[in-house]
């Protein structure tokens, strides 16, 4: 640390910093996360758990109203160390250790939005808000309709969703499609952590009730993040998809986890000089259909990823939309889903693994609809 | 003694005055003036029934005094509230009320004693049976009615319906049985973040009190001691089902286990007053929730789809429209301790039927929400977008 701010200072001087190679990347190393920037554009490795927590610690001193509450929050430091060191910094008034009482913590949360707060309800994994759905789909998210528009509820339910590695059947379960049904909430699922640390401020900003489904397996991984993204305003616009690479061939549209897989699938398919163009749609709901129409108008060809269940998925959602839209008539193949298993998550290693969306799967459905 | 002393007064008095004391008529307000300091007292102290307490030393006060001022205003509001939920059953039974629309008649001293316990700036929450609560927090009764009419005039304009009424401070109307228990704990949780000395009203009915999630938020009420009165209007029946064939105890004020409570009877707004009051300041003094049982009776069945004599008698209605009913109770209180005379009672009466007509009359004839209204506040604070109709050519602009 100290290097790096003397670094800083000599840097006026005409010192020329290292931007690139292992001097650079010493220099970084030697900075804190949050503290001093090199004058040289910086982007750093963040892991997704690091980043979440970043945006709460960051929307919790910006704003009084903002407390985040749940199940081992507070003084465990997260079930899944989420919330590290915030209830250290912020105490019990903002950070709530709940009973294990989905339901009523959840309505308490959405009460408490309701009377002006706005809080962080956090589920240890969306299995549990199963619980608790009545509160987040008949309290939050159709109050502000039903009371026409006096009484909005600000609130954010957050926590792990889908597949984890060897939870089974009643621990794996995906809820975008459940959520993303419902008019009134707004649904988002990050990848990396730029998603995640944006995503959840502007969540949390945002005015109504938005679910955010995070990634347990994600929340290790370490993403690049920019140095704009490091900024304290960062957020990301709920509602808009990114590409995540261009391509010509083929979409390939998803969100969460699977991302990656796709981002790998297309590594392996360009050398076989498939050029795929991947979506990373960052909210389930409000959904950003027009990237995807523009990208099929390009490509001519898609393939949805999820990881949930086929049967009224987010897959089977994208699909019916390109029919009735513009990008229909730019179809050479009919739109083609990849997405989990259709059976209760098993627990044996090789049973879970094919369950859930591989890089081959995907790979083959794209050779598939391209018929090579 | 009145009339030789109207007789005297007519002699006495020029003009119009003298007429109206010449017909006996309390009708002109130089009349009523001298007529209150001449004739009514001023208060009375009245023996209100002894409440039930659950892990509680002592209770609310036994007496209650009543100014004629307070009397006359407890009158009118409840008795508001009971001509408005005749008229929805009128209207309801024309069909021009639909769906669903459960009436509050009988328990009128419950909404009635628990506002003016409270000031504006707390926070009441109740489930459906909520048209009562709805005015007492200060809805006029033509937003109420043109609502329930679904019309573009209704409190929140036709979007809502009969269970899902808001105000400042009032949080509905819910749908769902005992969802709104949380969400009023979550309310005070507010309250006590905010440190504005403000309480929450608690509502839930003698059915819901089974509800699990009721016993979640008591756990967290009392490990939090938030600022949450849970008031439980036990009126004897969830929908067709008595309290004895649906609850193990059926003493609701003690279903809070560890939170102190108080059986209340509901029927007597000085009661009601009373206890509420008592059950304010044990929040605001920072001791936690408490439970609050009010014992009270629908005169109407569970909604109007219920004719509500099949799970009870015709008489038991009777009888405690006869011997308990909340308007008659308070009329011959302030009758026999002369805070006010029959016929001004009378006036009231009339002059109540006259807003409920007026109210009922644009409630019939204001017009539906627009078409347009169909995809508004969907978001809050979000720029306007579109909403898909029944078809994919059908698209709504949504507003905030």
């Amino acid at each position: 640390m100290a290097a790096g701010r003397a670094l800083r200072l000599l840097a006026p001087l005409g010192c020329r910093l290292p931007q690139h190679g292992p001097a650079a990347r010493r220099l970084l190393l030697q900075q804190p996360r949050r503290g001093l920037r090199l004058s040289a554009a910086a982007a750093i490795q963040v892991t997704v758990r690091d980043a979440l927590n970043q945006a709460l610690d960051e929307e919790l001193e910006r704003d009084e109203r903002v407390f985040l509450l749940g199940e081992e929050v507070a003084q465990y430091d997260g079930a899944y160390k989420i919330s590290r060191g915030l209830w250290k910094k912020y105490g019990d008034k903002r950070i709530i250790d709940t009973p294990i009482s989905e339901m009523g913590f959840t309505g308490i949360a959405v009460g408490a939005a309701m009377a002006g707060l706005r809080p962080v309800c956090e589920f240890m994994t969306f299995n549990f808000s199963m619980q608790a759905i009545d509160q987040v789909i008949n309290s939050a998210a159709k109050t502000c309709y039903m009371s026409a528009g006096s009484i909005p509820v600000p609130i954010v339910f957050r926590g792990p969703n889908g597949a984890s590695a060897g939870v089974a059947a009643q621990h794996s379960q995906c809820f975008a499609a459940w959520y993303g049904h419902c008019p009134g909430l707004k649904v988002v699922s990050p990848w990396s952590s730029e998603d995640a640390k944006g995503l959840l401020k502007a969540a949390i900003r945002d005015d109504n009730p938005v679910v955010m489904l995070e990634n347990e397996l994600l929340y290790g991984v370490p993403f690049e993040m920019s140095e704009q993204a490091q900024s304290k305003d960062f957020v990301v616009p709920i509602g808009k998809a990114k590409i995540e690479r261009e391509g010509t061939h083929v979409t390939l549209v998803s969100h969460s986890r699977p991302v990656g897989h796709c981002l790998e699938a297309a590594a392996v398919l360009a050398k076989e000089g498939v050029e795929c163009e991947v979506v990373n749609l960052r909210t389930i709901r409000p959904m950003d259909i027009e990237t995807v129409e523009a990208s099929v108008i390009k490509t001519n060809h898609l393939v949805t990823v999820e990881g949930g269940w086929p049967q009224f998925g987010v897959g089977a959602e994208i699909c019916a939309r390109i029919m009735e839209g513009s990008a229909f008539n730019y179809l050479d193949a009919p739109a083609v889903r990849v997405t989990g298993a259709d059976v209760p998550m098993p627990y044996a290693k090789i049973l879970e693994d094919n369950c859930i969306p591989q890089v081959k799967d995907i790979i083959f459905a794209v050779k598939k609809t391209l018929n090579i | 003694m009145r009339k030789m002393l109207l007789a005297a007064l007519s002699r006495v008095l020029p003009g119009p005055a003298a007429a109206a004391a010449a017909a006996g008529r309390t009708a002109s307000r130089v009349m009523v003036a001298s007529r209150n300091y001449a004739d009514f007292a001023n208060e009375a102290t009245f023996e209100i029934k002894k409440c039930d307490l659950h892990r509680l030393e002592e209770g609310p006060s036994t007496t209650a005094v009543m100014t004629r001022e307070e009397g006359l205003h407890y009158y009118k509001t409840m008795q508001t509230i009971r001509r408005m939920e005749l008229k929805s059953d009128q209207l309801y039974k024309q069909k021009i009320i639909r769906g669903f629309c459960h009436l509050y008649d009988g328990q009128e001293a419950c909404c009635v004693g628990l506002e003016v316990a409270i000031k504006p700036t707390d926070h009441v929450i109740t489930a459906y049976r909520a048209h009562g609560f709805t005015y007492a927090r200060g809805v006029p009764v033509r937003e109420i009615l043109a609502e329930l009419t679904g019309r573009k005039g209704g409190c929140v304009k036709g979007k809502g319906g009969s269970m899902h009424m808001y105000t400042k401070n009032f949080y509905g109307g819910n749908g769902i049985v005992g969802a709104q228990v949380p969400l009023g704990a979550g309310i005070a949780l507010a309250c006590k973040y905010f440190g504005k000395n403000e309480v929450c009203l608690t509502l839930y009915g003698d059915g819901a009190a089974n509800q699990g999630q009721i016993f979640e938020t008591y756990n967290m009420a009392a490990l939090w001691k938030l600022p949450c009165v849970f008031i439980c209007e036990n009126n004897r029946y969830g929908m067709g089902t008595s309290v004895e064939r649906a609850a193990a105890s059926t003493d609701y004020y003690k279903r809070g286990d560890f939170i102190p409570g108080l059986r209340v009877d509901g029927m007597d707004v000085l009661c009601v007053r009373e206890a509420a009051k008592f059950a304010t300041e044990h929040c605001r003094a920072g001791k936690g929730p408490i439970v609050m049982e009010l014992q009270t009776y629908r005169y109407h069945g569970h909604s109007m789809s219920d004719p509500g004599i099949s799970y009870r008698t015709r008489e038991e209605i009777q009888e405690v429209r006869s011997k308990s009913d909340p308007i008659t109770l308070l009329k011959d209180r302030m009758i026999n301790n002369n805070l006010a005379s029959i016929e001004e009672l009378k006036e009231i009466d009339v002059a109540v039927r006259k807003e409920i007509e007026e109210a009922a009359q644009f409630a019939t004839t204001d017009p539906e929400p627009p078409l347009e209204e169909l995809g508004n506040h969907i978001y809050y604070n979000e720029p306007p977008f579109e909403v898909r109709g029944p078809n994919q050519w059908i698209k709504y602009k949504s507003v905030s």
